[in-house]
């Protein structure tokens, strides 16, 4: 891990309506660092990594990927930050029409221009890199399971190196035991790759077993920013309520009657 | 409450979305002459909107120019000029109801059907994924189809044009003892440039309205299942409108004295 800073957000709000999703986000995640947002439902965690994608526009605040600010560049400069990015999606996203070795081939075949055959070859690599058989990629998405597409999306992710990668619950909606293996394979496949991660999630094992540096979102504002090792003693109420996972404390679920 | 507001509130989000069609529109036109070109993704298009829809457009303007033919025969036969039903059914054929029935007929068939698609790839996050993968939603999936439609409509009306014509040939000369050969040099005799040349007009002016209106509803669906549902109703019903109000226009312009 270097000193160099991969993304910087500085003071970063996004509103939609009258609703105020992102409240001043100021946060930075250092090269081949690997930082977890965590948060509950409707805090703003998904919307904070569409902002650094630029799949949304912050209404203010600055974004800055390697020091160079994305806020406000063109959908066509945007392709040259993300030809540098991957990142696993909550349900996967794979594309119906694309067998499993043209969905991990897609950013190589269109982004990157390389010839069909060429990135086949890398997709069947990158597909056992996960622990999948070259034969899985003859398979349509709507032929393998849920924790298959999840590591058919994270094969996807790492087809083309990229230096930052993120990754959106990355666990949610699979069992305990594919969880941990998929928490492995993003843990090894940042790590090998040298790339910075930025994930959000709410699994509290995701967030052991992957952060180097956690940060919590609570109505828009980053709460508390620390190492994975301090999270316990963190002394905020907020922390400890959601790590415990009780529904006493300051946080309160919004239900309406 | 003010009785104003709901109506302040319609007309507001009519202007919403007419601004948004609009900017949809500009845009999926300046990308059309822009590349990187999809070639494949063009042709399964092409194949999709042309070759899959010809046994339904076939099958209508068949019906259709048997209907003409006995129509317009009841009516003319009191008036003593059954000459003149060769030139009635080729003109409604290629004039009007080629373009206008083979366009609301892949408005049905293929306008939903892309709005389905695109919708669903919204809902489930597909087309946020092109993005990450450094490939433009606009220029890979909205493009290719129109283009397709632009290109594909015409060559489906000429097949419908010929198929509707035949339709009333069977009929004058199989029901109603017409001369055969008298019947096709009616035809022929009769019919203008202008007459397919303004039918090829509506055809793609059809075409590009038919995959516009999928594309754009299907591409800013939002709300799940229900989301791609409205979608596609809406895709439909938008497309049919335009398709009768442009049909109009149209008219006007090849036509008025």
């Amino acid at each position: 891990m270097s000193d160099e800073i991969k993304v910087k957000m500085t003071d970063v709000h996004k509103t939609f309506g009258k609703k105020v999703v992102l409240d001043g986000v100021t946060l930075e995640v250092k090269k081949g660092e690997s930082l977890v947002i965590i948060g509950g439902s409707g805090t703003g965690k998904s919307v904070t990594i569409k902002c650094i994608q630029g799949l949304l526009t912050p209404d203010s605040g600055s974004i800055r990927v390697d020091g160079e600010e994305i806020v406000g560049l063109s959908a066509r400069e945007m392709e040259r930050i993300n030809a540098q990015t991957g990142m696993l999606f909550q349900g996967a996203a794979l594309f119906d029409s694309l067998n499993i070795w043209e969905n991990v081939a897609f950013g190589l075949i269109q982004g990157k221009k390389m010839k069909r055959a060429e990135a086949k070859e890398i997709a069947i690599k990158k597909l056992a890199q996960v622990g999948l058989d070259a034969d899985v990629g003859m398979l349509y998405p709507d032929e393998v399971s849920g924790g298959m597409k999840k590591r058919v999306g994270l094969a996807r992710a790492i087809a083309a190196d990229p230096e930052l990668i993120f990754f959106d619950e990355p666990t949610t909606g699979l069992d305990p035991i594919m969880s941990d293996v998929i928490n492995d394979l993003i843990r090894s496949c940042v790590k090998d790759l040298g790339a910075t991660g930025i994930t959000i999630t709410h699994d509290m094992s995701s967030v052991r077993k992957i952060a180097d540096k956690v940060a919590m979102l609570y109505k828009g504002k980053i709460i508390w920013y620390g190492d994975v090792a301090e999270i316990d003693r963190s002394g905020n109420p907020y922390v400890e309520q959601f790590i415990n996972g009780r529904a006493d404390g300051p946080i309160q679920m919004e239900i309406r009657g | 409450m003010n009785i104003f507001a709901p109506v302040g509130r319609v007309f507001l989000n009519f202007l919403r979305s007419v601004g948004r069609l609009t900017i949809f529109t500009v845009k999926s036109l300046s990308f059309c002459v822009r590349p990187p070109f999809y070639f494949r993704t063009l042709f399964s298009q092409m194949v999709e909107i042309g070759f899959y829809s010809l046994p339904v457009v076939a099958l209508t303007t068949m019906f259709s120019g048997m209907v003409i033919a006995l129509q317009s025969y009841s009516g003319l036969s009191s008036l003593s000029s059954e000459g003149v039903v060769a030139s009635v059914v080729e003109l409604t054929v290629t004039r009007e109801l080629g373009p206008v029935l083979a366009a609301l007929m892949v408005a049905g068939r293929v306008g939903a059907a892309m709005a389905a698609e695109l919708g669903t790839m919204r809902v489930t996050e597909q087309i946020d994924a092109l993005t990450t993968l450094s490939t433009n939603p606009f220029k890979y999936l909205v493009v290719p189809r129109i283009l397709a439609g632009i290109v594909m409509l015409p060559i489906l009306v000429l097949i419908g044009d010929v198929i509707g014509i035949y339709g009333g040939y069977l009929i004058c000369i199989y029901k109603l003892d017409f001369n055969a050969v008298n019947y096709l040099r009616n035809t022929w005799n009769f019919m203008q440039a202008v007459d397919i040349v303004s039918g090829m007009t509506k055809a793609a002016v059809f075409g590009f309205i038919v995959t516009l209106m999928g594309c754009y509803n299907g591409f800013y669906s939002k709300g799940g299942a229900e989301g791609v549902g409205k979608a596609t109703t809406n895709a439909v019903v938008a497309s049919s409108i335009l398709i009768l109000i442009s049909n109009y226009m149209l008219t006007e312009l090849f036509f008025s004295k």
